[in-house]
């Protein structure tokens, strides 16, 4: 075979291309190079996402359980669903869980952002105390929630009885409203940091002569904040709460840790049953298709935000 | 239109004092520059009079109205920032109506007001244009525009053209002297260009570390710089600065024996370590001082002659063609009318 140098700089009739071999006509050309190195990647990419994917899909139409080939059923399991309680129990818990944590973490990782935005003493140092709930492992904070949440030993009972505003502990992860609400609490806590530290790089990219021009326009602090720091936000804040609220929806390891979905289905979210009926309860093909019943919601998601919010008319460049 | 009186005005960021007492007044309808080289004080003093910086100490009035303490809203001025601070978000129409929606002017008001306003600034065709589809120099008129919409008591810019190319520049420059003339309204400019200066200003501020050197017409700061900074500053290529003393017979002499002519040598006694100023355009060709030719630069309507000349590098602006090869020397004559003596110490002007 050529050295590159050699066929790079040599003419093409030295070397005819049909008496070259296939390989050496593929490094050569443009595209093929392309794909060449695009292979691995590719195959990384087909073998660990796109297979797992098809195979999720298409248990869903199977009867699989854990140990025996499933038949393909059709729209057996997705019929089965539908008149299930328990999942459409599952959904709404989702819903209400995405959204409520997703709002909570947006106006609470706002509100963050425009501190932090701010002057203030050990500015960094605020900054980083900001990201631990985004660094510790989901698990262990999930933990140190279900401690804080225990029905006798919680400190949130201890604190409220000793400065006496109640007589007995909550039973925070017992009652079913109790524990939604506690499940949110712990994912908007462990939501924030990524919302406020996303909201404030972008706050950092708005101009500060842009604020004092409003000022000297006339526009009060709030006028301020909504004519200006918002609207030249919103980019940022459609991509971040995108992938927050995709977080959201697929969480499962909080509440695995805390209710494993408990009590009486009150926190299962879809992530959590479709774990619970396909392993624990065997049921490989139901579990699939509950999983694939999530895909609509979040695509939903994805194109609310790239429509609704990501592209403005202002932000397309003429030159 | 209102006059602006700044008295006494100082600022400290902390314990560092950026500007120690500064007295300026500018009268209605004038048109005045503040300059000076970075970091002399000159923007912080633009925008402590905008409201954008507290004011250490000292007294700031807008016509008779005290606004030490009040909002920038409230002061009914109107800036122009050097990065143009245009509402990526808005249109042009929008950008210039901006302060009156917020004022609750109506839509047809405010339309009213903004049509004419981009009619004088050629901005017509562009009010449905977002910021970022607009040239540098476009967008500096909207921020203009932006600023005549509301008919302020006293416009202020901070280095309005620092962004612009050159060319822009200077048609720029015109276009803000022409509106002033237009709309007469007080305006303070700040710049550290002091040929933006001296071609816009009716009065220019030199400023430099934190205080004023010299208030004056560009004339008068052309003509009789205070003190060595603003001679120094004033004038493109620079004055030049000779250092020597005053002999018996009141002519200068550099260091090296040079004898220069003085005409005017003021309160300055022979013995008194001096520096000899003279602008390059005061000098002229068929003299008796020998000039060492380093380098000519001949620009078609003069040539400039960079040389040696008692012991200094001087630069000479010639009317006359000159044709010497570095190193040859050239008879010289200097207009000691036009000479200026500094005392070397204090930099003070010591010529009448």
């Amino acid at each position: 075979m050529t050295g590159p140098d050699q066929a790079s700089s040599a003419p093409a009739q030295d070397d005819p291309p049909r008496r070259r071999g296939w390989f050496s006509r593929l490094s050569e050309s443009r595209n093929g190079l392309g794909f060449l190195f695009m292979l691995p990647a590719a195959a990384v990419l087909l073998f660990f996402l796109t297979y797992p994917l098809g195979l999720g899909v298409w248990l869903g139409f199977t009867d699989t359980r854990i140990g025996r080939e499933g038949v393909f059923v059709g729209l057996e399991n997705y019929a089965w669903l539908f008149d299930d309680p328990v999942f459409w129990l599952s959904v709404f818990n989702t819903m209400l869980y995405t959204v409520v944590a997703s709002v909570a973490k947006f106006g609470l990782g706002l509100w963050l952002a425009l501190i932090l935005n701010r002057h203030l003493p050990f500015k960094n140092f605020f900054r980083a105390v900001i990201l631990l709930p985004w660094v510790v492992p989901t698990v262990l904070s999930a933990m140190a929630f279900w401690w804080i949440f225990d029905s006798q030993f919680s400190i949130i009972s201890w604190s409220l009885m000793q400065m006496g505003l109640i007589d007995q502990p909550i039973n925070f992860l017992g009652d079913t409203w109790n524990a939604r609400w506690s499940v949110i609490a712990a994912n908007v806590w462990r939501g924030i940091p990524f919302v406020a530290i996303s909201l404030l790089a972008g706050l950092q990219t708005i101009p500060q002569s842009l604020n004092e021009a409003a000022a000297i326009d006339g526009a009060t602090p709030w006028q301020r904040f909504t004519k200006v720091t918002l609207p030249l936000l919103t980019p940022i804040i459609a991509v971040v709460m995108t992938f927050s609220v995709l977080f959201t929806f697929t969480d499962f390891q909080l509440i695995y840790v805390l209710t494993r979905g408990g009590p009486v289905n009150a926190t299962h979210l879809m992530a959590t049953l479709s774990f619970q009926r396909a392993i624990p309860g065997g049921q490989l093909g139901e579990g699939a298709a509950i999983a694939v019943a999530m895909i609509p919601f979040l695509l939903a998601a994805i194109l609310f935000s790239f429509f609704g919010l990501q592209r403005r008319r202002w932000q397309q460049g003429q030159d | 239109m209102a006059s602006v009186t700044i008295a006494g005005v100082r600022k400290s960021y902390g314990s560092v004092e950026v500007l120690h007492g500064v007295d300026v007044s500018i009268d209605e309808g004038e048109f005045v520059v503040l300059v000076g080289p970075s970091g002399c004080g000159k923007s912080t003093l633009l925008r402590m009079l905008a409201g954008l910086e507290h004011i250490t100490s000292g007294e700031i009035r807008i016509g008779n109205r005290v606004v030490n303490d009040l909002a920038p809203k409230e002061r009914d001025i109107a800036m122009v920032f050097q990065n143009y601070a245009l509402y990526p978000h808005l249109t042009v129409a929008e950008n210039m109506g901006f302060s009156l929606k917020l004022a609750g002017v109506r839509r047809a008001q405010i339309e009213e007001k903004v049509r004419p306003a981009a009619e004088i600034l050629g901005l017509a065709h562009l009010l449905d244009r977002y910021p970022r589809m607009l040239s540098g120099g476009q967008r500096q008129r909207v921020a203009m525009g932006r600023a005549i919409v509301r008919k302020p008591q006293v416009f202020l810019f901070d280095e309005p053209l620092s962004n612009l190319d050159a060319k822009l520049r200077v048609t720029m420059r015109s276009e803000i002297k022409n509106l002033h003339q237009r709309l007469k309204t007080t305006t303070v400019y700040v710049t550290h260009d002091q040929i933006e200066a001296m071609t816009m200003a009716d009065k220019i501020v030199v400023m430099h570390d934190g205080i004023v050197e010299q208030i004056g017409t560009p004339l008068e700061l052309y003509d009789r710089p205070d003190n060595l900074f603003v001679a120094g500053f004033i004038g493109s290529p620079a004055m030049n600065m000779i250092p020597g003393t005053l002999a018996d017979d009141g002519s200068f002499r550099g260091r090296d024996g040079t004898v220069l002519p003085v005409a005017h040598p003021g309160s300055a006694r022979p013995g008194q370590p001096l520096v000899y100023g003279v602008r390059p355009e005061l000098m002229s060709t068929g003299g008796e001082i020998p000039l060492v030719v380093e380098v000519t630069e001949p620009t078609g309507a003069e040539t400039h002659v960079v040389g040696r000349l008692g012991g200094t590098e001087i630069t000479g602006v010639f009317r006359a063609r000159i044709d010497v090869a570095p190193g040859g020397t050239i008879p010289i004559g200097i207009d000691p009318a036009g000479v200026h003596l500094f005392d070397e110490d204090s930099g003070k002007r010591v010529s009448g």
